[in-house]
């Protein structure tokens, strides 16, 4: 290291938030995009996405199919386009229930204390006992497949995440000042977890929730990868994958194009995400991980 | 310390009743009825008295609280039922196929702590330089591909285009075990150094760091001997507490690669609807799980005092 740290700071931090900015808006364009193809898939795509075509199948990607065709001469393309709208929005789906689920229960918690609390905070804990993909696996089984299921079953087990942030952040809250103000001034609980408490913690979870459209996009695939999510013949990046599997040596476009869809996906909304939190959180990840741990205890 | 690792070990105990209680509930509300589910994979049609018999023998005819205590009862000595498909002895099919998954486990953690733990330091000591861009692009492109897709990639260069390693684990080696385990440790690792990066700079970014340089403290001097040391622990114990992800995700790539461990063992299971397997996968893999982050709290609390004595403050 050398001795220029007294400018460093100073400079580094104006470039940065320059660059924050244009991220933002440069990644939420993209984000946006992806978000109309997936809105408008069956309107844009070439060819019927169910339709099947046997004296085509497994064409090459070229110019009649830009992506080459499937076992049973469905087009590639088409596919995945129509697929953009059970991946990313049963993970929407799937991030904005945990959210809003966890985050309530959270507050109530943090807010309220005493033994809700403690029997929330429990379930929490043994829901967190479980690795994660197994207890998601082992609901989907219960519950038989379908994309739906996999969302619930993501769902049970994703929760407590932000039930453990949004307690940790509502317990340092209401030790502030405003806080013992507002309730001297005579607010209500609802009023006072609604003004003041929920818009004081919305930035942290707002963060945690856009990093984790992208892992639990992963997560949904997976699980439709294993068979217990979108069954075919719907179209679903995961599943395609998993039913296409064995002609990975021989074809490989129908492995590597819903395959490569699915990273491209995960990586614009992660890098959304990145963006979000540099805007709110300008420090960076080591304060908001912080504060998550200091939430686990 | 010992009255924290009682307070410890008491508290896991409503957790492992959760664990265990909520994974028979589970099972039981998937509306299975072992007999009937026991016949249909015989294809055998059995005469209604045959069947309530079965029952009987089975304990199905019992209220629902007396059969989980049964089943518990049955879970800590080690008898978890028969197989609905191939009628095996559950809890000896599990241990028989656990030690291919623990020979993953370990190799993937060892390759993921090779990986990320220098990488990680690296990018921390060169932040914002051409090196920590690198790596950080590394690590995100990582975090966002799916294990499942990272396999098969993997497969296809590695085992397709250049035969270098086997495409599906034929038996327990070391080369076998090379694709499963650089798939895991990519996702891993992708994760893990984040958190060793962060937590070097957290170090870095300490007081005594300065203090040291304005002494004129070599910074390789303050880096090994005092930042690594004091941020060792929390390095660890990020690892273990990573292990969870690591538990699901062997499942996903050990039936890729047809690695013949409990994972493979459990997706095998939820297709045919062998619910005494997946019970037994789920309750076992939870409780290691538990164990693992139970033992890494305890021991990252005797090696760091600072915990240590916040903890007994606060």
């Amino acid at each position: 290291m050398s001795g220029n740290t007294a400018a460093a700071p100073v400079r580094s931090q104006k470039l940065r938030k320059d660059y924050t900015r244009t991220r933002l808006f440069v990644f939420s364009a993209l984000v946006a995009a992806l978000l109309l193809v997936a809105v408008f898939a069956d309107r844009i795509c070439p060819y019927d996405p169910n339709g099947q075509d046997l004296a085509n199948a497994l064409q090459a990607p070229g110019p009649a199919h830009l992506l080459g065709t499937d076992r049973y001469g469905r087009d590639m393309l088409s596919r995945v386009l129509v697929g953009a709208r059970t991946s990313i929005f049963s993970a929407l789906l799937l991030v904005a229930v945990i959210a809003a689920a966890g985050t309530l229960a959270g507050i109530l918690c943090g807010y309220f204390g005493g033994a809700a609390d403690a029997v929330i905070m429990r379930i929490a804990d043994i829901c967190l006992a479980f690795p994660g993909l197994v207890f998601a696996m082992a609901i989907a089984a219960v519950l038989q497949g379908g994309i739906q299921n996999a969302v619930l079953a993501l769902a049970a087990v994703s929760w407590p995440k932000y039930a453990r942030l949004a307690r940790g952040q509502t317990l340092s809250l209401r030790q502030a000042d405003y806080i013992h103000a507002a309730r001297l001034a005579g607010s209500s609980p609802g009023q006072m977890i609604l003004r003041h408490v929920l818009p004081n913690i919305a930035g942290p979870v707002l963060v945690t929730a856009m990093l984790d459209i992208g892992t639990m996009m992963m997560e949904l695939a997976a699980l439709s990868f294993l068979g217990l999510g979108a069954q075919p013949p719907t179209a679903e990046w995961g599943s395609m994958i998993s039913v296409d599997r064995s002609l990975l040596q021989t074809y490989p476009w129908v492995v590597l194009s819903p395959g490569l869809t699915i990273f491209v996906s995960v990586v614009l909304f992660n890098l959304l995400g990145d963006a979000v939190r540099d805007c709110l959180d300008p420090r960076g990840t080591g304060r908001k991980q912080k504060k998550i741990r200091d939430g686990r205890k | 310390m010992k009255k924290y690792i009682l307070k410890r070990v008491l508290l896991l105990i409503p957790i492992l009743f959760g664990i265990t209680f909520l994974s028979f509930a589970m099972m039981r509300a998937a509306g299975s009825d072992a007999v009937l589910q026991k016949a249909d994979v015989s294809g055998v049609a059995l005469s209604l008295e045959v069947l309530d018999a079965q029952r009987a023998e089975l304990g199905l005819d019992q209220p629902f609280l007396v059969q989980y205590f049964r089943w518990l009862g049955g879970f800590l000595t080690g008898d978890l039922g028969v197989s609905y498909v191939s009628g095996n002895d559950v809890f000896s099919v599990f241990l028989s196929k656990l030690p291919a998954t623990l020979l993953l486990t370990g190799t993937s953690i060892l390759l993921t702590v090779a990986i990320s733990i220098p990488l990680g330091i690296l990018s921390a000591v060169k932040q914002n330089k051409c090196i920590d861009y690198l790596i950080r692009v590394c690590s995100f492109i990582g975090n966002s591909m799916p294990n499942f897709f990272v396999a098969l990639v993997l497969m296809y260069l590695l085992a397709i285009c250049l035969p270098i390693f086997p495409v599906i684990s034929s038996d327990l080696s070391l080369r076998s075990a090379a694709l499963p385990t650089l798939t895991l440790a990519i996702a891993m690792s992708a994760k893990y150094l984040r958190q060793v990066r962060a937590a070097v700079l957290d170090e870095l970014s300490k007081d005594y760091v300065t203090g040291a340089r304005a002494r004129g403290v070599r910074f390789s001097v303050t880096l090994w001997k005092s930042v690594l040391r004091s941020c060792l622990v929390t390095i660890l114990t990020l690892l273990a507490l990573s292990i969870g992800s690591l538990l699901g995700g062997t499942a996903v790539v050990e039936s890729i690669f047809m690695w013949d461990g409990v994972g493979k063992m459990a997706v095998d299971a939820i297709q045919m609807r062998d619910y005494p397997v997946i019970q037994a996968y789920v309750v076992w893999m939870a409780v290691i799980y538990v164990t693992v982050n139970l033992i890494t709290d305890i021991v990252y609390r005797a090696l760091d005092p600072r915990i240590r004595l916040g903890g007994e403050e606060g």
